[in-house]
């Protein structure tokens, strides 16, 4: 029976069905961060279980960890005690983990896919809503809870529930200044932010056939924000590209073995889905959030709606029918699970090159991981920025949640490359968060306000 | 958190409602009290913000104080996974949350902790609101195996998702004795997997 990648993989991975009713499901791959897992840990010795697979679980140090000093101990004594804990936990418990000092550290969703852990037909779970970007190489990634943490790590496995699976085609060339985080905020907005209620997605058609694996990831990453539990992409001649000699995926041999599993696990070509839904890629424009959750978004060149709703206009100093270009921004931040990876510096330094941040923007680049931060310095970008006026910080979740000292004050408005705007997720219970592209942001910081990054993209060379 | 099998089937108790759809996780609990180590001390922190900005919040309401039944609208706890978010409200005395959708992350996290959450129509939703703003006192029930829900003279039907139900009727709502239970089909599986076996 013609079957899709999820079911494939939900399949191989049940171990049998609880008495309650739930799937036992073995997860691949167990991502562990240092926010999410202290009580997980202390649940473990509480009951004197063993991490029951700790070559299959991995940790890094990203949410709270500071972007500027990495000194040790550092200035933020919870940001200390937190590292310190995991640092204890993984050496208790015989877990892989790349701190503070480590040349790998950075965001769990950058570094997972980058050193090829993450793979095509694995289960991944992760403490972290942000887990499906991992689905962009073709895995079942979930994001859970700390209770689910202290159960992976005990058993390796998960009770859940099998989801539905849509189909999401985006079909078409993608104009010149629309990247993959328009696309997935124009999805977001047409299904809405609880559409995907039950659902994974399945992202195909030829726009998304065409984009690269960070690509990808940046649609992923934002499933859950639609709703959806899980999002992926199947995997093809892009994905093992990618996947090649990276440092935990298979070499030699092996690695032709495992392109032909990868291509088995891929959605058959009439495998049934609950739903589809379809979308051109030409009628996408840059996409800017006006209001207080991913859903609420306009194309730059568009006003605010006029049943826009009433809290979110209230929240934002917004108007219905008002535009967002033109909104005067304090805050510039470039990074995120969503976009902190290299190609999002590079094309983010492509707008600012020759340029200089508005002077009354703070404007900062964090990059997703230490390695992505290397290989920026490597290419320059890091002196493109600082000229222009940006600051470069160590690799981190920074101002996307605003665990540690990077934080909005009072009422700021900051153009960002992340995920969420919520009221408050920057730091500032009155904070104004604007989603965008990190080519949006780059354009935003150097006008001082909301800008059209495609009137600047035109005198730049390609 | 308790480990032996507790059966969940009826909570009852004095109800809060809280209007709004797509509240998120980041408001019923701020990032900064995910600095810690431990979850304790967690309902003191409960939609902080927001009831700073609005000092009508039912959380402030002590009409509200004590209250166990939680009334909530569509897409209840989107956006992160942390289960802050839902210790924060076990802590505080919430027994189950009745609502018109949620997130699923959200609702599995509280299943976790033997909270559970009902979905009722938005019609069925309003009527319990309005009848708790307008009478504070008013004890609501709600049967995790029937669904129903009564508060004073009303009575609407809500459900809990099935797998979930199931568990909290049983006592088997804490996963991980099960899932501990027969670790040699996991190695069975795992084993089967190429990427497990090296391919």
């Amino acid at each position: 029976m013609a079957e899709t990648l999820f079911q494939k993989v939900w399949n191989a991975h049940t171990v049998r069905t609880l008495p309650s009713g739930q799937t036992q499901l073995f997860v691949g791959l167990h991502l562990v961060h240092e926010v999410t897992s202290p009580q997980a840990f202390d649940m473990l010795r509480q009951h004197g279980w063993r991490v029951a697979y700790p070559n299959r679980t991995f940790a890094t140090v990203d949410h709270i960890v500071p972007t500027d000093s990495r000194r040790r101990p550092f200035l933020d004594l919870m940001a200390e005690e937190m590292t310190t804990a995991l640092e204890r936990n993984c050496r208790e418990f015989g877990i892989n983990l790349w701190g503070p000092d480590s040349p790998e550290q950075g965001i769990v969703h950058v570094i997972g896919p980058a050193l090829g852990l993450t793979q095509p037909g694995m289960t991944i779970a992760c403490g972290d809503s942000h887990t499906p970007t991992h689905g962009a190489v073709g895995a079942i990634a979930f994001g859970i809870g700390t209770s689910q943490v202290r159960d992976v790590l005990a058993s390796q496995c998960l009770a859940l529930e099998p989801l539905k699976v849509r189909r999401v085609d985006v079909n078409g060339p993608l104009s010149p200044g629309v990247y993959a985080k328009d696309v997935i905020l124009t999805i977001i907005r047409r299904l809405g932010v609880q559409g995907g209620n039950g659902y994974a997605y399945e992202y195909g058609g030829s726009a998304i056939d065409r984009m690269t694996i960070d690509e990808r990831m940046t649609i992923c990453n934002m499933s859950i924000e639609g709703g959806a539990r899980a999002g992926y992409v199947n995997p093809d001649d892009t994905t093992f590209a990618y996947l090649r000699g990276r440092r935990f995926a298979p070499a030699g041999d092996g690695f032709d073995r495992a392109v032909q599993w990868w291509r088995q696990i891929a959605s058959d070509k009439n495998a049934r889905y609950d739903d589809r839904v379809q979308f051109e890629a030409a009628s996408i424009e840059p996409t800017v959030t006006w209001g207080i959750n991913p859903g609420q978004s306009v194309s730059i060149g568009e006003s605010i709606p006029a049943d826009a709703d009433e809290e979110a206009l209230a929240f934002m100093g917004f108007t219905r029918g008002a535009r967002v270009r033109g909104t005067k921004i304090d805050v510039a931040f470039i990074g995120s699970c969503t976009n902190g990876r290299l190609s999002d510096l590079e094309e983010a330094a492509r707008v600012v090159h020759g340029h200089h941040v508005a002077p009354h923007v703070k404007a900062l680049v964090v990059p997703g991981s230490s390695t992505v931060a290397r290989d920026a310095e490597t290419r320059g970008l890091h002196e493109v920025f600082m000229a222009a006026g940006f600051e470069w910080r160590g690799a981190g979740c920074s101002m996307c949640l605003g665990m540690n000292t990077d934080r909005l004050q009072g009422r700021e408005v900051c153009a960002s490359s992340s995920n969420r705007n919520f009221k408050g997720r920057q730091g500032s219970p009155t904070g104004r968060t604007l989603l965008m592209s990190p080519a949006m942001v780059a354009a935003a910081a150097l006008a001082g306000e909301v800008a059209d990054v495609r009137e600047i993209l035109e005198g730049v060379p390609a | 958190m308790s480990y032996a099998p507790e059966r969940i089937v009826t909570l009852s108790g004095r109800a809060i409602p809280l209007r709004g759809n797509d509240i998120d996780t980041d408001r019923i609990m701020p990032a900064r009290y995910l600095r810690a180590v431990s979850f304790e001390g967690l309902e003191g922190h409960l939609f902080e913000d927001d009831r700073k900005a609005n000092p009508q919040h039912p959380f402030s309401d002590p009409r509200h104080a004590g209250a166990a039944i939680l009334i909530v609208n569509r897409n209840f706890g989107c956006g992160s996974s942390r289960e802050h978010a839902p210790q924060g409200l076990a802590r505080y005395g919430i027994r189950a949350i009745v609502g018109e959708s949620f997130s699923e992350i959200f609702q599995g996290n509280s299943a976790m902790l033997g909270l559970p959450c009902f979905a009722a129509d938005p019609a069925a939703i309003e009527q319990l609101q309005t009848l708790i703003e307008r009478t504070p006192d008013v004890v609501v029930e709600a049967n995790v195996e029937s669904g129903a829900i009564t508060a004073g003279p009303l009575r609407v039907a809500g459900s809990v998702s099935p797998a979930l139900r199931d568990g909290f009727v049983s006592g088997r709502w804490n996963p991980t004795a099960m899932l501990l239970d027969r670790f040699d089909e996991v190695r069975a599986i795992a084993n089967r997997l190429p990427y497990v076996s090296g391919f």
